[in-house]
């Protein structure tokens, strides 16, 4: 039994399994208690001989969200994906064309999701989209203006004005629902769900690295990246 | 491990809940809501009271499975006033963390039952003290758990400031409950919360209509 007093700008993260219990970071004094019983050996089976990612599919691991507003719709994702432990990409970009227009967002196992991503740009040159599962579609045309459709794992489909999805979406839960309000206009859009995407990346272990969005509109399509140094900061525990 | 997973696994009646403890500048706000469910369809109480008082200053909310967490809190009630007594004067707040601390980590093998703890002390006045199901003890401003907690990790990362006024914390509180409760399906009922300072314990019950609106469609 210890207290623990941290003078200056301390970094202490618990983690179990890919969520982050509790982020410590503060200048200043700081008394954290923590008891670790002593004979919890480990939280993963960790095995010296084979690393965790030789033993593990590349999977995306993600946040992902889409709005709709006045004219179009914003689109968010993080840029991590993960073999395991290892993050094979930093940067990955899970906003993927499927039309001029037309954005989807992927989730899941890397190799799938781009190979239906690829699957649903080759068949929409014959016919209409046919949506796939654990994927955000998001984008803009001339009949319904900006849509935002989620097709969560099992293949129902739903159009909402908001959507999140992927392994850091639950975190956000709370957020999204007391945040969003109906008629924002594109500036608070970003803003919102750039904020929520980094909220997510804070707790979510699979997701993380820079945030990447699309404006998909009329006139274009606004790509932008937040980089680290740059996401929204909320007081941290 | 699946000791470490959510509480959705949770033999028998669980609490599938959710629990949040926050400090203000004075006192700290113990809150959850008040369902207990059998397997995630079938709710065996919609009006059970997960906020247990060990102490005059003290209260614990509990999570996990509702046997298991309540044979606990009988025990830890028991020993806290007998140090009590033998002290000769208020248990601090630490020390009845300890003590469930104690108990969740000796038997973790039978036990599946998650803590929050927090009250008020002389000596180091509002704490909020953590105690997982393994038997971790953190201390921290504040903190949320249960298995509706995941969905407002984001929310209350988000509106969480140090130093909030009583009535602040209240508001947070209160619409952290609701924002879990309207996305986690095993959790629900009314809102609990235990407003604990120096000059006593307040209880307030706020039921199902009466909870703020967030976009209910």
């Amino acid at each position: 039994d210890g207290e623990v007093i941290y003078d200056g700008r301390i970094n202490c993260r618990l983690q179990l399994g890919s969520f982050r219990l509790c982020d410590v970071s503060q200048s200043g004094n700081m008394a954290a208690m923590m008891q670790f019983p002593s004979n919890v050996s480990t939280f993963n089976n960790y095995n010296d001989l084979y690393p965790d990612w030789t033993q593990r599919e590349v999977s995306t691991g993600t946040t992902i969200m889409a709005v709709e507003f006045d004219g179009g719709v914003v689109i968010g994702a993080d840029s991590r994906t993960t073999t395991g432990a290892y993050i094979a990409n930093r940067v990955t970009d899970k906003l993927t064309p499927i039309h001029d227009r037309i954005f989807c967002c992927r989730s899941g196992s890397a190799a799938d999701t781009q190979a239906i991503a690829d699957v649903v740009t080759y068949q929409l040159g014959f016919h209409r989209e046919e949506l796939m599962a654990g994927i955000i579609v998001a984008g803009w045309d001339r009949r319904r203006g900006g849509q935002v459709y989620t097709v969560p794992v099992g293949g129902m489909m739903s159009r909402q004005p908001v959507s999140v999805g992927g392994s850091g979406s639950s975190y956000i839960y709370g957020y999204v629902d007391s945040n969003f309000k109906e008629g924002m206009n594109r500036e608070e859009c970003v803003n919102f769900t750039a904020s929520a995407v980094s909220l997510a990346m804070e707790r979510d272990g699979s997701s993380g690295g820079v945030i990447r969005l699309a404006v998909i509109s009329e006139g274009s399509v606004e790509r932008r990246v937040i980089l680290g140094n740059q996401l929204p900061k909320f007081s941290t525990v | 491990m699946d000791r470490f997973s959510l509480e959705g696994h949770v033999k028998g009646v669980s609490t599938g809940t959710t629990i949040l403890a926050v400090k203000f500048a004075g006192g700290v706000i113990i809150g959850s809501d008040s369902r207990a469910s059998m397997g995630g369809s079938y709710v065996s109480s919609k009006v059970i009271n997960k906020l247990v008082q060990v102490h005059d200053r003290i209260y614990c909310c509990m999570s996990g499975s509702l046997a298991d967490a309540q044979a606990i809190t009988r025990a830890a009630k028991f020993q806290l006033a007998f140090h009590s007594i033998q002290m000769e004067e208020p248990p601090l707040v630490k020390a009845a963390a300890s003590i469930m601390q104690e108990l969740c980590y000796k038997h973790k093998e039978e036990l599946s039952a998650g803590f929050i703890t927090a009250g008020w002390d002389r000596k180091r006045g509002a704490q909020v003290y953590s105690v997982s199901m393994g038997g971790m003890l953190v201390s921290q401003p504040f903190t949320i758990g249960g298995s509706g907690s995941t969905y407002i990790y984001g929310y209350v990362d988000a509106k969480y400031k140090p130093g909030m006024t009583r009535d602040e914390c209240q508001t947070f509180a209160t619409n952290a409950l609701t924002l879990a409760m309207g996305r986690d399906n095993v959790s629900g009922g009314v809102a609990h919360l235990a407003v604990i300072s120096e000059k006593g314990v307040e209880h307030i019950v706020i039921p199902g209509d009466k909870l703020p609106k967030f976009n209910d469609k």
